[in-house]
C-alpha cells in the first residue's frame, strides 16, 4: 500500500467517523425514549421530518431563522405532550411490541401530517455553514461535517447535563432505572414522559437541521430511522454510550465497506452492510455492546 | 407463633389430609435417612453460590433431597429461594458448585432437557400459556414426549394421532385428579388467580416427573385453596411417589406438609432438619423475627 | 405479544361452522367466475387474495408465534423471483411444481433469517429482520441473473398453464389464485390446531416455560419461520404472477412489508379469518377513501392529498385498534355476530 492509498484510507476513515455522528445523532433519539418508557419509537425518523419540514417552510415565509428555530421547537414540545396523552397513556401497561406497532402507526400520521401540510416538493435548507472541505496532513475533511459532530458533541454534553443536574433528570434517571419503584415514590410518569419526548423531539430538530441542509428537506429525510436502528442494536437500545459508538463504528466501517468492498460484489452494499455489522455484533453480545444484560425474572 | 399460622390452622381442617401432621412421622426414620444420604439422593445440590451484578444471592449451598420426600426451602424475601430453584431448573447458571439429578451430575443443568431428565417446576408468577385452554396447557406439559413431526401433524397420521390420544388420556387422568374437568376448556387467562396455580401445577404433575419443584405454589392464595393446594401436593407425593422441593414464604403449610425443611437466610443455609427441629432452631427464629415482613409467619 | 385471541376452530364442529365454508366455496367458485367484472378481479380479489395469504404467513409467525418481522415483503420477492427463475430455466415443469419450489426458497431464505431468532428477541430480532428486506431487495437488482439479464429488471410473467388449460385471462388468473389460497390456508388451519401450533402459542406466551417443560423452542422458531416465509413466497408469486403480471424487485419493498403487517394487526393477530378481514379492508379502504375525497372535497383531493391522508387515516387506525380492539376486525366481527344473534333470538 502506498502512502497515498494510506491517506486515502483515512479519509474514509474520518469521514465514514464524521457521517457516523450523524447517524448517532438520529439514534440518541431513540435511546432517550427507549431508557425510560421501554418503547422502541420507530417515529423518531418521521419526527425529524417534521421538524426539519416545519422550520424549512416557517423560514421560506419569511419568519426569521432564531424564531423559526423557536416556534419549530415549541411545535416538537406540543407534539411530544400530545403523542404521550393520545397514544401512550391508554396503552401504558400493554407489551413493548404492541407500543413498537403503535409508533410504527404513528410514524405513518406524522409523516402523512408533515407532507399534507407543507407539500411534498424537495427544500433546500441553507444553515449558512461554508461545506468546502479543508485539509489536515494531506486528508480532506468536510467542514460541514465537522461542524455537524461539534454540535452533536454539544448537544450529548447539553443533554448530559440536563439529565444529572437537575430535578426533572434525576426523575428521568430514576424512571430509566425502575418504572414501578418510580410510580412508588410519586413521580408523575405522564410528565416525564412528555418531557423525554419533547428531549426526543428536540434531538429530532438538530438531526432534521443537519441532515436537511445536508440532504435537502424531503420524504426521504423520515428513512433515516433505517440508518440508526443497525446503530441501535450496535450500541444497545437503552445505551446513549452506545448509541454514539454504534453511531460511529457503522459510519466508519460502511465507507470503508463500501471502497474496499463494494467493488467486489457490485457496490450499493450501504443499503444492509449496518445491518449485517450488527447482526453479527448481535450475535456475540444479544444485547449489543453497551446494552443492559437483563436477568431474567422468573 | 408458628402453630398460630392461618395456613396450618386450614391445613388441619381439610379433612383427606387431617391424619398427616407436622411430626407425625418418626424423625429418627428421616435422620437414618440422612445418612445414606448422597448414595440415594434423588437431588443433591453442593456447593451452589451465584451473585448478580455483584450481590451474592446464594452462597455455597448443599443440599440432597431423598427420593419421594417432600422437602421445603424456606425463607424471608430475598433469601435465594427462587434463584435455588433456578438453578436446579437451569435457567439461572450457578458461579460454583454442581448439581446431581437422579445420580447424573451437572455444573448446569441443560434448561431445554430437563423434562426428560424427569423434573418439572411450577413459577412463582404464573407462567401459563394465556391463549391456550386449560387442557391445551395441561397437554403442553407432555410435550416433550412428542416425536411425530409437523408434517404428520397437518396429514393426521397414526403416529400423530397416536400420540394425541396418548396425550388426551393422561390429560384427562391429570384434569380429574385435581378437580379441574369444569374449567378444562376455558381459556386459561380467563381463569381466577387460585384456578390458574392448580393449572400449573397440573401442567407439571402430568409431565410425570421424578422431580417436581414448587417455587411458592401457594402464594397469594386463600386459605381454603392453600389448604386444597397442600392436600394435591401430598397425594401427587404419595399416589405417584414424585419426590418434590417446595418452596414456601407460608411457614405453617410448610411444616405441616414437609418431611425435611431447609432455612435461608441472606443466601445461606442457616438450619436444615425436620420440621420440629427446625422450629426450634435458634438462628431460625431469629431470622424470622429479625425480618420486616415477619408477619407472614 | 399477549393476545390471547383463540381459534373459533377449537370449538366443537356443529353445522353452522360447515354452513359457512360451504357457502364461501359457492361464491368463490360458482358466483365469482360468473358475475364478477374484470375491474372487481383485477384491481380488488386478486391483490386481495395474494396479501391475505401472505397476511396468513406472517400471522402464522408473529400472531401466533410472537416473532415480529418488518422483513415479510423480501420473502414475497424470493417466492416471485424463484417462480420466475424455475419457470424460466427448467423446461416443462408444472406449474404447481414452480410454486411449491419458490415457496421451499422463500422458506430456505426465511430459515437463514431466522437464524438470529435463537439468539435475539423481540426489537433486536425486528431489527434484524429488516437486514433481510435490504439485502433481499439489493441482491436482486443488483444480480442480473434473478431477472435473467433483462436490461430493465422488470420483467414480464411467464404464461400460466395448468393440466394444459390456459388460465391466463382474468377469471383463469383469479381461478389459480383463489385455489392456492384456500389450499395453503387449509393447511395452516389445520396446523394452528395441532400440537406444533400450540407450541408457537407457547413459545408465543411465555418462552422460558415453554423451554422448562419440552417445548423445542429453537426448533419451533425456525420451523415458524420457514412455514411462515414458504407461505409468503407462494403470495409472492401470486402478487406476481397473477396481480401484477410482471417481477420486479422494487414492488417488495418496506411499505410492502409494513402493509402485511398491518394487515394483521387490523384484522386481529392469532386468527386466521382475521388476516382475510385485514386484506380486505387493506385494499378496499384507498378505493373508499378517493371516492370519499373527491365526493367531499372534489380537485383539491388530488392523488398526493390522497396519498397522504391515506397514510394519516392507516396510522391512526392503527394507533386505535391497537388501543381499542387489539383482536382486531376479527373480534369486532364475532361482537356484531353475536349482537345480531342475540337480537334474532
Amino acid at each position: 500500500m502506498s502512502y497515498y492509498d494510506f491517506l486515502f484510507a483515512i479519509e474514509v476513515l474520518v469521514g465514514g467517523l464524521l457521517s457516523g455522528v450523524m447517524y448517532s445523532l438520529v439514534a440518541i433519539g431513540f435511546v432517550l425514549i427507549y431508557k425510560t418508557s421501554g418503547v422502541l419509537n420507530f417515529a423518531q425518523g418521521s419526527m425529524v421530518l417534521f421538524a426539519a419540514l416545519t422550520f424549512v417552510s416557517l423560514v421560506e415565509r419569511g419568519i426569521p431563522f432564531a424564531l423559526s428555530l423557536l416556534i419549530t421547537f415549541a411545535v416538537m414540545v406540543a407534539l411530544g405532550f400530545t403523542i404521550e396523552r393520545i397514544v401512550l397513556r391508554p396503552l401504558v401497561n400493554r407489551s413493548p411490541m404492541t407500543l413498537f406497532m403503535a409508533t410504527l402507526g404513528l410514524s405513518y400520521i406524522i409523516e402523512g401530517a408533515a407532507q399534507l401540510m407543507w407539500g411534498t416538493q424537495v427544500h433546500g435548507l441553507d444553515l449558512g455553514i461554508d461545506d468546502t472541505p479543508f485539509e489536515v496532513g494531506g486528508i480532506l475533511i468536510s467542514s460541514f461535517d465537522l461542524l455537524a459532530a461539534g454540535i452533536a458533541a454539544a448537544m450529548v454534553a447539553g443533554l448530559s447535563a440536563f439529565f444529572y443536574w437537575t430535578r426533572i433528570g434525576l426523575a428521568f434517571r430514576a424512571v430509566a432505572d425502575d418504572q414501578f419503584a418510580a410510580l412508588a415514590v410519586g413521580l408523575r410518569l405522564p410528565r416525564i414522559w412528555g418531557t423525554v419526548w419533547t428531549a426526543a423531539g428536540f434531538v429530532a430538530l438538530v438531526a432534521g437541521l443537519l441532515w436537511g441542509a445536508r440532504l435537502g428537506v424531503q420524504f426521504s429525510l423520515s428513512l433515516i430511522v433505517l440508518k440508526a436502528l443497525p446503530v441501535l442494536v450496535l450500541g444497545g437500545f437503552d445505551s446513549i454510550l452506545g448509541a454514539i459508538v454504534g453511531g460511529l463504528i457503522i459510519g466508519a466501517s460502511e465507507k470503508l465497506a463500501e471502497v474496499y468492498l463494494g467493488p467486489f460484489v457490485g457496490g450499493g452494499i450501504e443499503g444492509w452492510f449496518a445491518y449485517a455489522l450488527a447482526l453479527v455484533v448481535l450475535l456475540v453480545r444479544p444485547s449489543g455492546l453497551f446494552g443492559q444484560k437483563t436477568v431474567e425474572r422468573v | 407463633m408458628i402453630g398460630a399460622s392461618l395456613g396450618v390452622a386450614a391445613y388441619e381442617r381439610a379433612p383427606e389430609i387431617s391424619g398427616i401432621l407436622a411430626g407425625a412421622r418418626p424423625v429418627e426414620d428421616t435422620r437414618q435417612a440422612r445418612q445414606s444420604a448422597k448414595a440415594d439422593a434423588m437431588l443433591a445440590l453442593s456447593g451452589i453460590g451465584i451473585s448478580f451484578g455483584g450481590v451474592k444471592a446464594l452462597s455455597d449451598i448443599d443440599l440432597e433431597v431423598k427420593g419421594g420426600e417432600i422437602r421445603a426451602v424456606i425463607g424471608p424475601n430475598g433469601a435465594g429461594k427462587s434463584s435455588l430453584i433456578n438453578i436446579i431448573s437451569g435457567l439461572y447458571h450457578a458461579d460454583h458448585g454442581r448439581i446431581a439429578i437422579d445420580g447424573q451430575s451437572f455444573s448446569q443443568v441443560p434448561a431445554s432437557r430437563l423434562a426428560r431428565l424427569g423434573v418439572a417446576r411450577t413459577f412463582q408468577n404464573l407462567a401459563l400459556f394465556g391463549g391456550l385452554s386449560v387442557r391445551d396447557n395441561v397437554a403442553s406439559g407432555r410435550v416433550y414426549t412428542r416425536r411425530a413431526s409437523f408434517v404428520e401433524h397437518i396429514a393426521n397420521l397414526p403416529r400423530a394421532r397416536r400420540e394425541d390420544a396418548g396425550i388426551a388420556e393422561k390429560v384427562d387422568q391429570t384434569i380429574a385428579f385435581l378437580h379441574l374437568e369444569a374449567v378444562a376448556d376455558r381459556l386459561v387467562a380467563s381463569l381466577p388467580y387460585g384456578l390458574q396455580k392448580r393449572v400449573e401445577l397440573a401442567r407439571a404433575l402430568v409431565a410425570e416427573p421424578k422431580i417436581l419443584l414448587l417455587d411458592e405454589p401457594m402464594a397469594g392464595m386463600t386459605a381454603t385453596e392453600k389448604a386444597e393446594m397442600a392436600g394435591f401436593v401430598r397425594a401427587a407425593r404419595d399416589q405417584h411417589g414424585v419426590t418434590i422441593i417446595l418452596i414456601e414464604h407460608d411457614i405453617g403449610v410448610v411444616m405441616g406438609l414437609s418431611d425435611r425443611v431447609a432455612v435461608l437466610d441472606y443466601g445461606r443455609k442457616i438450619a436444615d432438619g425436620t420440621p420440629a427441629e427446625v422450629r426450634t432452631d435458634p438462628a431460625v427464629i431469629r431470622a424470622y423475627i429479625g425480618t420486616a415482613d415477619g408477619e407472614d409467619i | 405479544m399477549a393476545v390471547q385471541a383463540l381459534d373459533a376452530a377449537r370449538v366443537p364442529i356443529d353445522w353452522q361452522r360447515l354452513a359457512l365454508p360451504a357457502v364461501l366455496v359457492v361464491v368463490a367458485y360458482g358466483l365469482i367466475p360468473a358475475y364478477a367484472s374484470s375491474y372487481l378481479v383485477e384491481a380488488i380479489l386478486l391483490p386481495f387474495l395474494a396479501l391475505s395469504l401472505a397476511a396468513v404467513g406472517l400471522n402464522l409467525l408473529t400472531g401466533y408465534c410472537g416473532q415480529l418481522s418488518l422483513g415479510s415483503s423480501a420473502f414475497m420477492a424470493v417466492g416471485a423471483f424463484a417462480a420466475y427463475n424455475f419457470n424460466l430455466r427448467v423446461d416443462g415443469l408444472p406449474l404447481a411444481a414452480t410454486m411449491i419450489l419458490a415457496g421451499i426458497s422463500a422458506a430456505g431464505i426465511g430459515v437463514v433469517f431466522g437464524l438470529p431468532s435463537l439468539r435475539l428477541r423481540g426489537f433486536y430480532l425486528a431489527v434484524s429482520t429488516l437486514a433481510a428486506q435490504f439485502f433481499v431487495q439489493w441482491a436482486l437488482t443488483k444480480f442480473g441473473w434473478f431477472s435473467n439479464y433483462n436490461p430493465s429488471g422488470v420483467i414480464s410473467a411467464p404464461h400460466l398453464i395448468v393440466a394444459g388449460f390456459p388460465l391466463d385471462g382474468a377469471t383463469g388468473r383469479y381461478l389459480l389464485s383463489v385455489t392456492t389460497v384456500i389450499v395453503l390456508t387449509a393447511l395452516v388451519w389445520r396446523l394452528v390446531n395441532s400440537a406444533t401450533g400450540r407450541n408457537f402459542i407457547a413459545v408465543r406466551d411465555n418462552e422460558t416455560a415453554a423451554r422448562v417443560i419440552g417445548v423445542p423452542v429453537l426448533r419451533t422458531k425456525l420451523l415458524a419461520f420457514a412455514i411462515s416465509s414458504f407461505i409468503i413466497g407462494v403470495a409472492g408469486v401470486l402478487w406476481a404472477f397473477t396481480y401484477l403480471r410482471t417481477v420486479e424487485p422494487a414492488g417488495f419493498n418496506l411499505d410492502r412489508s409494513f402493509q402485511i403487517l398491518f394487515i394483521i394487526i387490523i384484522g386481529g393477530l392469532a386468527s386466521m379469518r382475521g388476516a382475510f378481514l385485514g386484506a380486505a379492508f387493506i385494499v378496499v379502504f384507498p378505493l373508499v377513501l378517493s371516492r370519499l375525497g373527491a365526493f367531499l372535497f372534489g380537485g383539491l383531493f388530488d392523488s398526493g392529498v390522497l396519498d397522504m391522508s391515506q397514510r394519516i387515516v392507516l396510522g391512526a387506525l392503527i394507533i386505535i385498534f391497537l388501543i381499542a380492539e387489539p383482536s382486531g376486525l376479527s373480534a369486532l366481527f364475532d361482537r356484531l355476530k353475536r349482537r345480531i344473534g342475540s337480537r334474532s333470538s
